[in-house]
C-alpha cells in the first residue's frame, strides 16, 4: 500500500532515466545508506566489522568487477582473485617504494595496474568466446599468482611472498581502528558502486551489454568489439585490483599471493550468479549472501548433527552447499537474488489489490 | 641429446595421461555439448572411491587388500559409482538446464565440481592415499643398457592403458548403435530426437563412459601422485589440453596432450631453471593461450562461421 | 513523387564470395542509387543475405570491387560501414536480448555520441546532457514508428512483429544514408505487414534514405521497388525496374522451378 508510483510524474527525460526513479526507493536507499554509513559503525562490535561487514563491502566491489565482465559484456572470467593479487601487491609496492604516497592515490596506481595486467589477458577475448574464454582466464590465474611468489621483488624479498599492509594514512589520520577502517572501506565502496551503475546505465554499459547479446549486430551497429571489451576488461580489472588493495589493507592485513586462488576466483563468480549476473545491487547481495553462507553453516551444522563430526564433515558440508546452491540458482532463477528482489518489488506495487 | 631425449619421452607419456582426462571432456562435449568442468573432480571422486572402497573391502572381507579379487571388486563398485554419480548428473543437473545457454550449464559444472569434492571427502575422509597397481615405477632395463635413456615402466603401462582406452573408444563410436545415436545426438539434439533417438539414455551412457574414463585416469593418476585433492588441479590441465586439440575431436585431445606434456617438461627443465622453476603450473594455460590467438578453432576443431 | 534519385551511391562489381568450397556468390554486379528502394529477391538459398553482409562489411568477398560513393572502398569491418552510414536490420532478428526496447534503440545512436566511460562513470554535466540529447532523438524514432507503450519493455518479451519493428527503430536511430532491410515483413501478418510497407515508405520518403530491400512477398517488392536485382544460386539473373524483372524468362523459371 505504501509502494506506490501513481501520482509520480516524470516530466523530464532526466528525471525519468534517474537511478532510482521511484520516490519511496529513493528514501529506502538514502535510509540504507545513512543505516551502514553511520549507524553501523556506531553501534556493531569489532567482530560483526571484521569478520562480517568489511569483508562483505569489499568482496561486493570485486563482485561488481566481474559483473562488469560476466554479466554485462559477458565474458566469463574465471581469474579475478588473480587480478585482486596485483591490486593488492600493486599498492603495497607504490606505498612501499615511494616516499609519501598518499594512500588514495596507491589505491588508484593500484587498480590501474590490475587494468592494465587485465587488458594484457583479455587480449585473447578478441579472437575465442565462452569457455575457450574462461580457460583462457585461468592463464591469468595461475601465472600471476606464481609470478607474485617466484619473484620476491614483489613481496620486498619476503619469503613466500608475504606482505603486511602499511598503515592507512589519510591526511595525517590513521586509520587503525576497526571502525575507521569499516567507514573508509564503506565510502570507497559506495562511491566505486555509483561510479559502476553510471558507466552501465548510459552508452558505455549499452555497448558492453550489446556485445554480450550478440556481437556481429553490435559491430553492424557501429560498436567495435576489440574497445568495447578491451574497455570491460580494464575496467573490471580495476575494480577487482582496488578490492584486492582494499583486502590487504582495510580487511586481512597480512596476504600472501597464495591466497588469491583459484577458490576465491570461484567464490567471487558465485557471487554474482547467486547475487545476479548483470546487477550492481546483485553483487552487493551475492557477496553478503556467500560471506554470511559459511559462518551460519559453522553454527548450524554442529547445532543439528552435534559436535562429533568433526571439522572435515563442516568444510566438505560447505563444498557441497556452495555448488548445490550454484546449481540451484542457474535452474531456478538465473538472475540471482536481485531478480528475487525486483519481483519481490512489483509484487508490493499491486499489494494488496492484485488487480 | 639423451637428456633431451628422456625429457621429451617423459613429457609426452605424461602427455598421454592429460589426454586421458581431456577425453572425459570431449565425449561429454561431443554428445550433449557440455563442457564440463567437473570432469577433474570426476577423476578425483573415481580415483577415492576406488581406493576407498578397497580398503573397506580388505577389512570387511578380512582379505589382503592387494588381492585381485579385492581390486576387481573395488573397481567394479567404483564403476558402479560412476555410472550412479552420472545418472544423478544427467537427471539433476543436465535435465532441468536443458536448451540453456552453454555458459549457464559450463557454470553449473563448476557447481557440480564443488559438489562432487565434497562429497568424495564426506565419504572417504580427506587424507593422502596410496595405490599400487604393481607396476614399478622404474626406467626400462633395455632401453637403460643400450641406449641410455631413462623410460618408466610405469609411463608406458599407462601410456599402453590411455592408447587402448582411446582405440576402444574409437571402435564404440564408429560402430555400435549407441555411437551412432551419440554422433547423432553431437551433431543435432533436435535432429536426433526427432527420428526417435533418446536423448536421456544417451546422456547417461555418455557421462557413464566419461565416468569409466575419469575412473581409470584417476587410478592411473593416483598410482602415480597419490589419491589427493590435488589431483583435481593435475586433471585441470586437461583444458588447455583442449583449447589445443579443438573440444570435439577425440585424436585431438590425445595429440593436444601429447603436446601439453612434452612441452611443459621441456620448459620446465629447460627454461625453469631461469626463472626459479615451478612453471609448469601455468605453462599449458600460456601456451594454450598462445595458440588460441593464432588458430581460435584448435589444431583440429571445425571453423566456426557465424551465419547473420 | 517529392524524392529525386540521386547518382549511384553503392556500386558492387564481380563479386564473388566463397565459404571454404562452397560458392555463395558468383561474378555479380548491381548497383545502388541514392535515395532510391532496391530491392533483391530470389529463391532461399539464392545469396541474399550474403549479399548484405558483403554490403556492410561482415563478410569479404574473395574477388570482386565495391566502390562506396564513386571511391574504391578498402576492405572494411562492420563498425566502419557504420561509421559511413551504412544501418541493418537482420533476417532472424538480432536484438539485444537483455536489453529493454529504449536502450536497444539508444545503443543505435552510439557513433554519435562523443562522451567517454569515464564521463559516463561521473555522469554529470556533459554526459547526463548527452544522454537526454539523444533520448530526445530516440523519442522521435520511437513516435515515428508508434512503439511509445513498449519502450521500457525487454526487447525478449515482445512478439515478433513488434520485435522487428523495434529492429528498424535501432537501425533509424543511426539516421543513416543507406538503410540495409533483411525480410523485414516475414513471418508478419498482412496487417503487420502493410504498417511495415509504410514506415518504410516514409522512411524514404521523409529522410531520403536509401533502401536495400530483401523480401519475399512479391506484391510488396513490385509495389515499393524502383529497381529489383534477382538471385539465383548465387547468380545474378535479372536486374532492372519491377516491371522488366517481372517478364524476364529467366526470373519466371527461377520461381517456377522449370528444370535447370
Amino acid at each position: 500500500m505504501l509502494y506506490r508510483e501513481a501520482g509520480q510524474f516524470k516530466a523530464t527525460y532526466a528525471e525519468d532515466s534517474q537511478i532510482f526513479p521511484i520516490r519511496q526507493d529513493k528514501i529506502g536507499f538514502w535510509l540504507l545508506m545513512l543505516v551502514f554509513g553511520a549507524a553501523v559503525p556506531l553501534l556493531a562490535n569489532e567482530y560483526w566489522l571484521k569478520a562480517i561487514l568489511i569483508p562483505v563491502l569489499i568482496f561486493s566491489l570485486a563482485a561488481i568487477g566481474l559483473n562488469i565482465l560476466t554479466g554485462y559484456a559477458g565474458q566469463l572470467s574465471l581469474g579475478s582473485a588473480a587480478f585482486m593479487a596485483v591490486g593488492a601487491f600493486a599498492a603495497y609496492n607504490f606505498i612501499l617504494r615511494i616516499e609519501g604516497m598518499p594512500f588514495l592515490v596507491a589505491l588508484v596506481l593500484a587498480g590501474l595496474t590490475a587494468a592494465l595486467v587485465g587488458i594484457l589477458f583479455g587480449l585473447p577475448s578478441l579472437r575465442i568466446k565462452g569457455f575457450y574464454l574462461a580457460v583462457a582466464t585461468l592463464a591469468a590465474q595461475f601465472f600471476i599468482v606464481w609470478a607474485l611468489v617466484k619473484f620476491p621483488w614483489f613481496s620486498n624479498n619476503s619469503s613466500s611472498g608475504v606482505v603486511t599492509a602499511q598503515d592507512v594514512t589519510i591526511l595525517g589520520y590513521t586509520f587503525a581502528t576497526p571502525e575507521a577502517k569499516y567507514v573508509l572501506t564503506f565510502l570507497i565502496v559506495a562511491f566505486m558502486a555509483l561510479l559502476a551503475k553510471n558507466m552501465v546505465r548510459s552508452s558505455t554499459g549499452r555497448a558492453w551489454m550489446a556485445v554480450r547479446d550478440m556481437d556481429v549486430a553490435a559491430q553492424v551497429i557501429g560498436f567495435r568489439l576489440m574497445r568495447t571489451k578491451l574497455l570491460a576488461f580494464a575496467v573490471s580489472s580495476f575494480y577487482c585490483g582496488v578490492a584486492g588493495a582494499l583486502y590487504a589493507y582495510t580487511y586481512i592485513g597480512t596476504v600472501e599471493p597464495e591466497g588469491f586462488n583459484l577458490d576465491l576466483s570461484f567464490k567471487i563468480l558465485f557471487m554474482i550468479i547467486i547475487g545476479g549476473v548483470g546487477s550492481i545491487m546483485g553483487s552487493f547481495l551475492g557477496a553478503a549472501f556467500i560471506v554470511l553462507l559459511p559462518i551460519f553453516l559453522d553454527n548450524l551444522v554442529p547445532a543439528i548433527f552435534g559436535d562429533s563430526l568433526g571439522a572435515g564433515f563442516v568444510s566438505n558440508f560447505q563444498l557441497i552447499v556452495f555448488g548445490g546452491l550454484i546449481i540451484f540458482f542457474l535452474i531456478v532463477e538465473p538472475h540471482g537474488l536481485a531478480r528475487l528482489w525486483q519481483i519481490a518489488k512489483e509484487k508490493l506495487r499491486l499489494w494488496p489489490f492484485p488487480h | 641429446m639423451q637428456f633431451f631425449i628422456e625429457v621429451l619421452i617423459g613429457g609426452l607419456l605424461s602427455g598421454v595421461m592429460y589426454a586421458l582426462v581431456a577425453l572425459g571432456f570431449v565425449l561429454i562435449y561431443k554428445a550433449s555439448g557440455v563442457f564440463n568442468f567437473a570432469q577433474g573432480a570426476m577423476v578425483f571422486f573415481a580415483a577415492l572411491t576406488f581406493v576407498g572402497f578397497k580398503e573397506m573391502l580388505a577389512k570387511h572381507l578380512g582379505m589382503d587388500a592387494d588381492s585381485s579379487m579385492v581390486f576387481w571388486l573395488s573397481f567394479l563398485l567404483a564403476f558402479i559409482s560412476m555410472i550412479v554419480l552420472g545418472i544423478a548428473t544427467e537427471r539433476i543437473v543436465l535435465r532441468p538446464l536443458v536448451n540453456q545457454p552453454h555458459i549457464t550449464l559450463f557454470m553449473a559444472t563448476i557447481g557440480l565440481t564443488y559438489v562432487i569434492e565434497g562429497l568424495a571427502q564426506m565419504a572417504w575422509g580427506a587424507n593422502v592415499r596410496g595405490l599400487d597397481l604393481g607396476i614399478v615405477d622404474e626406467p626400462i632395463a633395455w632401453l637403460m643398457d643400450n641406449y641410455e635413456i631413462g623410460v618408466s615402466k610405469f609411463d608406458l603401462f599407462a601410456a599402453g592403458v590411455a592408447a587402448s582406452l582411446v582405440g576402444l573408444l574409437a571402435l564404440l563410436f564408429q560402430y555400435t548403435k549407441v555411437g551412432r545415436a551419440l554422433r547423432a545426438v553431437a551433431d543435432d539434439h533436435q535432429a536426433a530426437l526427432s527420428i526417435g533417438i533418446p536423448l536421456q539414455t544417451i546422456w547417461r551412457v555418455v557421462w557413464a563412459v566419461a565416468g569409466f574414463v575419469a575412473l581409470v585416469a584417476g587410478m592411473i593418476w593416483g598410482a602415480r601422485n597419490g589419491v589427493q585433492f590435488a589431483l583435481t588441479f593435475t586433471a585441470l590441465k586437461a583444458l588447455p589440453v583442449l583449447i589445443l586439440g579443438g573440444f570435439t575431436s577425440v585424436p585431438g585431445a590425445i595429440v593436444g596432450g601429447l603436446i601439453i606434456g612434452a612441452s611443459e617438461k621441456l620448459a620446465e627443465v629447460y627454461v625453469g631453471p631461469f626463472v626459479g622453476g615451478g612453471i609448469e603450473g601455468w605453462f599449458p594455460y600460456m601456451l594454450a593461450l598462445a595458440f588460441l590467438l593464432v588458430r581460435p578453432e584448435g589444431l583440429f576443431g571445425e571453423k566456426h562461421i557465424d551465419r547473420v | 513523387m517529392a524524392r529525386q534519385i540521386g547518382d549511384v551511391i553503392v556500386d558492387l562489381q564481380n563479386i564473388s564470395l566463397r565459404f571454404g568450397g562452397v560458392k555463395a556468390l558468383t561474378d555479380i554486379s548491381f548497383n545502388v542509387k541514392e535515395h532510391e528502394i532496391r530491392s533483391i529477391i530470389g529463391p532461399n538459398g539464392a545469396g541474399k543475405s550474403s549479399m548484405l553482409n558483403v554490403i556492410n562489411g561482415v563478410y569479404h568477398p574473395q574477388e570482386g570491387q565495391i566502390f562506396f560513393k564513386g571511391a574504391l572502398r578498402p576492405k572494411m569491418e562492420p563498425h566502419e560501414a557504420a561509421e559511413q552510414g551504412i544501418a541493418r536490420t537482420f533476417q532472424n532478428i538480432a536484438l539485444f536480448k537483455g536489453m529493454t526496447v529504449l536502450d536497444n534503440i539508444m545503443t543505435g545512436r552510439n557513433l554519435k555520441m562523443k562522451c567517454n566511460f569515464l564521463q559516463h562513470a561521473l555522469y554529470w554535466g556533459a554526459a547526463q546532457k548527452e544522454e537526454i540529447a539523444h533520448r530526445i532523438k530516440v523519442e522521435e524514432v520511437i513516435e515515428f514508428l508508434e512503439i511509445q507503450d513498449i519502450r521500457k519493455t525487454p526487447v525478449g518479451r515482445l512478439p515478433y512483429g513488434l520485435q522487428k519493428r523495434v529492429e528498424l527503430a535501432r537501425a533509424l536511430a543511426a539516421e543513416p544514408h543507406i538503410l540495409l532491410l533483411d525480410e523485414p515483413m516475414a513471418g508478419m501478418n498482412v496487417e503487420e505487414k502493410q504498417d511495415m510497407c509504410r514506415f518504410v515508405l516514409d522512411v524514404n520518403d521523409h529522410y531520403g534514405t536509401t533502401i536495400v530491400l530483401i523480401e519475399h512477398d512479391m506484391g510488396v517488392v513490385m509495389d515499393i521497388s524502383d529497381r529489383v536485382v534477382v538471385l539465383d544460386y548465387g547468380k545474378k539473373i535479372g536486374d532492372g525496374v519491377p516491371e522488366d524483372v517481372k517478364n524476364n524468362p529467366e526470373v519466371i523459371k527461377a520461381y517456377l522451378g522449370t528444370s535447370h
